[in-house]
């Protein structure tokens, strides 16, 4: 079940490629605003490079989320989903996962090319792919949480970001410290121990948390 | 066989129903009847179990799921009428033959339209994807919500045909319209009073 929900989702955003693309443009174009708008200067944009690149990733990732459940929701989908014997668990975490796949690991792929353009070094670059590559699962998890609980709302987006960007805080902080120690030539096991350690507890609970969210908000 | 029990629901602070109380039994057939705003829709979802906001008893013991045609379409735009309902099929009835869907999709009469994005599709054939279920999925209860809506004539007449035809296998079938049903069974009836 997990597999075909995961099959199913994907076919659907590779048949409307603009939702896919958008948050990427989006995480693209913010990056570039920086140069341009606070100074070209190699110094200046190596120490801003760690924030910069997160806090574009968070808000990207923050503007596919509505995506998750709002067209299943609208066309009834959701509906059929809660009325089967399947559990919603693995509907829900297949979602999730499609939406890592479409979001989160594109954003990490990218990121390499923008950092070179904030002059960030070798191990700092290796430091950016490792910290999203452990931190955007988590953001497309928690930010389903939110997701399910506004679905049912015309106007999602706004509570949304209310609800789900003070998680994101610890992720944050432990992203651009680890990137900071990396650019430095560090060792940052650490950080990266901690944000497993956050992925794996919301692996745990967002999933659970999100499949009730969704039958919350289709009974109203 | 369905029971419910003195049910009682409000919404937006009006009484939909007091003390609502009826059975189906299998091979029965009860149309639910009332003005717009009378509860129907609210009335289905308790009996699907996704509206929870109500008092009183539903006793359903089912060994299947429900079918439960709503109001919304319930295909998605940018599946075709053959993905769609096999991915109604891996979620009802896992390891549904390729075969039988596509003879749903011919029986609702959208031969040479299996390969068709829905979004590509007029209203009424999105209807037909979406009765289309009804063709290939066994369940013991159908719970259909304006399933004649946006339907053409003869779309209406295969629809019954397909009623009768659960009735007979002993299934039952709860639903909703504002047109007389013209089927071989008796139809019972059930009408929600305006709301107060």
């Amino acid at each position: 079940m997990l597999l075909e929900t995961i099959k199913r989702d994907l076919l659907v955003t590779f048949r409307n490629p603009a939702e896919m693309l958008n948050p990427l443009v989006f995480f693209v174009i913010v990056i570039s605003l920086f140069p341009l708008g606070i100074s070209p200067s190699e110094n200046v944009l190596q120490s801003i490079a760690p924030g910069v690149i997160w806090v574009a990733a968070l808000l990207a990732t923050l503007l596919s989320m509505d995506l998750i459940f709002r067209s299943d929701y609208e066309d009834g989908s959701l509906e059929q989903m809660t009325l089967t014997q399947q559990p919603m668990l693995l509907i829900v975490g297949g979602k999730i996962i499609s939406h890592w796949l479409m979001t989160g690991l594109p954003l990490t792929l990218l990121s390499p090319l923008l950092a070179l353009m904030l002059f960030v070094n070798e191990q700092g670059i290796e430091a950016i792919l490792l910290s999203l590559l452990l931190g955007t699962p988590t953001l497309s998890l928690l930010g389903a949480v939110g997701a399910s609980l506004t679905v049912g709302l015309r106007k999602g987006g706004v509570l949304i970001a209310i609800l789900i960007l003070p998680l994101y805080v610890p992720v944050l902080i432990l992203a651009t410290e680890m990137i900071k120690t990396g650019m430095t030539g560090g060792d940052y096991g650490g950080h990266m121990l901690w944000l497993a350690a956050i992925l794996a507890l919301s692996i745990g609970v967002a999933p659970v948390a999100s499949s009730a969210g969704v039958k919350i908000s289709l009974s109203h | 066989m369905l029971r419910v029990d003195d049910l009682y629901c409000e919404r937006a602070r009006r009484v939909l129903f007091e003390n609502l109380s009826f059975a189906v039994a299998p091979g029965e057939l009860l149309q639910i009847k009332g003005a717009n705003g009378s509860g129907k829709t609210t009335l289905l979802k308790i009996l699907c179990g996704l509206y929870e906001d109500y008092s009183g008893d539903v006793d359903w013991p089912l060994d299947a799921w429900p079918l439960f045609v709503g109001h919304k379409p319930g295909v998605k735009d940018q599946l075709t009428a053959r993905e769609n309902l096999k991915w109604l099929a891996e979620l009802y009835q896992p390891g549904t033959h390729t075969g039988t869907i596509d003879d749903a999709i011919f029986a609702v009469g959208l031969r040479g339209f299996e390969d068709v994005l829905c979004g590509a599709m007029s209203e009424g054939q999105r209807k037909r994807v979406n009765l289309a279920r009804l063709f290939f999925l066994t369940s013991p209860a159908w719970i259909l919500d304006e399933p004649l809506s946006a339907i053409d004539v003869d779309g209406v007449k295969l629809l019954q045909e397909r009623i009768g035809f659960q009735l007979n296998e002993g299934g039952m079938v709860i639903l909703t319209s504002h047109q007389l049903l013209d089927v071989d069974h008796e139809v019972r009836h059930l009408n929600l009073s305006a709301p107060s």
